[in-house]
């Protein structure tokens, strides 16, 4: 049975932890993630789980001991934000070539700089080529639902890849809602136990864990790992469909917000996405038809189905809480239309830079882009990609 | 229709202001409302003004901004009127509260010519009276409660008595003070209510 409860997204993720009592967590603590190791850490002391704590003297150290762990064959996270993430680059590479399962829950946070401590995605989109699948949550249940799944998404033999497991800093992670919270007992039966095909610590059946590859084998190896993501789409699926049956919540890829017969639709992720859907609600009361496409799984990177899910719409706002530096739009704005050009939807789809380091995304702004893309449509009004929404005017 | 009430607390960096919104959604969840609390975080340091805020509502809340538009204001420490402009949004047909030993009538002048209601609450002197120390937020939290009307005095009392048993688990010497300071909040205000 669900129980109602109340925490924050912090609190919530702690506790799923604290259900699932994986075998060792290394970490160090950063903002706006460090309530997390910190509420594990208190579990530990009270005997309610008896997972390997292990502090360490930086966040290169807790991803390398996480890898370690893994490796030698035990269930192993750890836990992060911002540049604690930019600091386990290498590790988080290692992470995925090697094959290990393991799974950090990251708490956005902005990179420097200016130094900040709020919330943005850019540490998470810049890691977004290492390897890893990630998942983003809306809110606190959506934190606690997700980190649920990872481990089974991350053990499974077609997968084999970690997971990093994404909600908002401050925005989620310091904001005490509604949440229900499922019963310890569901909740290990739903994770399962942990049984390793291989790993070092296994003196009947040796292994190597991060060999030289010379060119000759080191292309299949990085070929295998592509696969790898690819057949973890089956995988997510499967396991959110495992989870909706058992819990009764939850999207695969993305949620489709009254998108059925929208002609606008907005492509957000994260805490945002709820402000927007108050939008829709707020603007269908007006007669105008529009969506939200809350993408929940950003790697792998769905293509084909958010093609399908905008084929029939005028125009797309894909927002980016991140920037690429590029010239031309963040990570969303560039993996989106090349979706849509693949599958030849040749709807409008206009690019937005939204919420970095903190600033607040308000429904009164999603509400001003719906109108923008209405304009852009009914209006046939040349419009400039790559828009800032939420900055300061000059005084 | 749905009824949601939206507050914004301002306070100094230590005083407890995020903690009584975090109370405060603590307290309406055991009603069965759903419940939002969170801070706005600037520079964190003891003494700088800091923000929180409230949205209790009969419906799932999935608005994840600040609030801009409260219905509600409540000010912690009275100093910040000369450099916060708390009244900003807050709606004609709302209220504020001020920590102050000051009457409403004195406390209006400063607000901007905010034309809705206003309450002052002497939190000092009730805390000292029955703390013994000066922690505001027992008090302005009772305001908060008897203001917004987000439930009734007697099943708040019976909630804050429950939190405050677990929270203070340690230290159970605190409770009564606790529960003394948000008695005597409901009865210091009672007067500036029934107007």
């Amino acid at each position: 049975m669900s129980r109602k409860d109340r925490m924050s997204g912090n609190e919530a993720v702690a506790y799923a932890i604290r259900q699932v009592n994986p075998d060792v967590m290394p970490a160090f603590p950063i903002t706006p993630s460090t309530e997390i190791p910190q509420m594990v850490s208190t579990y530990i002391a009270n005997g309610e789980m008896d997972t390997e704590f292990i502090p360490v003297e930086s966040e290169h150290s807790s991803m390398s001991a996480t890898v370690g762990a893994e490796a030698a064959g035990a269930r192993s996270m750890t836990a992060t934000s911002s540049c604690g993430l930019a600091f386990m680059w290498e590790e988080l590479l290692v992470a995925a070539s090697n094959r290990l399962p393991l799974v950090l829950t990251l708490v956005n946070r902005t990179l420097s700089g200016p130094i900040n401590i709020n919330c943005d995605h850019s540490d998470g989109m810049g890691a977004r080529d290492t390897g890893w699948i990630q998942i983003y949550a809306e809110n606190n249940q959506e934190a606690y639902d997700n980190f649920i799944q990872a481990f089974p998404i991350a053990e499974d033999v077609r997968v084999h890849l970690p997971v990093m497991v994404c909600q908002d800093g401050f925005i989620t992670s310091h904001a005490v809602e509604n949440i229900l919270i499922e019963e310890d007992a569901d909740v290990k039966e739903f994770v399962g136990e942990y049984h390793p095909e291989e790993f070092l610590l296994n003196p009947g059946k040796p292994v190597a864990v991060g060999p030289y590859a010379v060119s000759a084998y080191s292309m299949e190896a990085k070929y295998n790992q592509e696969q790898a993501m690819i057949r973890s789409k089956e995988v997510i699926k499967e396991i959110a469909e495992k989870f909706r049956k058992k819990f009764g919540r939850g999207f695969d890829f993305f949620e489709e917000y009254r998108t059925e017969d929208a002609d606008y639709i907005m492509l957000i992720m994260g805490s945002a996405a709820g402000t927007a859907k108050q939008a829709v609600d707020d603007l269908r009361d007006k007669g105008m038809k529009v969506g939200v496409l809350k993408l929940r799984v950003f790697r792998p990177f769905p293509a084909d189905e958010i093609a399908e899910a905008l084929m029939k719409c005028k125009a797309v706002a894909i927002m980016d809480r991140c920037e690429s530096y590029n010239g031309c739009g963040g990570p969303l704005a560039s993996e989106v239309p090349a979706a849509l050009f693949r599958k030849k939807v040749l709807t409008e789809a206009v690019s937005y830079v939204y919420g970095l380091a903190g600033r607040d995304f308000t429904v009164e702004t999603a509400c001003g882009i719906f109108s923008e893309l209405e304009d852009i449509v009914m209006n046939n009004r040349q419009y400039e990609q790559h828009r800032y929404v939420g900055l300061r005017t000059r005084q | 229709m749905s009824k949601e009430i939206e507050i914004r607390w301002h306070g100094r960096g230590g005083q407890g202001a995020k903690t009584a919104a975090l109370l405060l959604a603590d307290v309406c969840f055991k009603t069965g409302a759903y419940v939002q609390g969170f801070p706005e975080y600037g520079p964190e340091r003891m003494g700088a003004p800091i923000t929180a805020y409230n949205r209790i509502s009969d419906k799932e809340i999935r608005v994840h901004s600040n609030i801009y538009d409260p219905d509600l204001v409540v000010v912690v420490d009275e100093t910040l009127l000369e450099s916060v402009d708390v009244t900003a949004g807050l709606k004609a047909d709302g209220a504020i509260i001020v920590n102050t030993d000051k009457a409403p009538a004195d406390i209006r002048p400063l607000l901007n010519g905010y034309s809705g209601d206003v309450y002052t609450v002497d939190a000092r002197k009730i805390s000292i009276e029955a703390l013994g120390k000066y922690f505001p937020n027992s008090p302005m939290l009772a305001a908060a409660v008897a203001v917004s009307r987000v439930m009734d005095k007697d099943a708040f009392i019976r909630e804050m008595h429950a939190s405050y048993e677990h929270k203070f688990a340690k230290k159970p010497e605190v409770i009564d003070g606790n529960m003394k300071a948000l008695t005597m909040t409901f009865d210091a205000l009672e007067s500036q209510l029934s107007v």
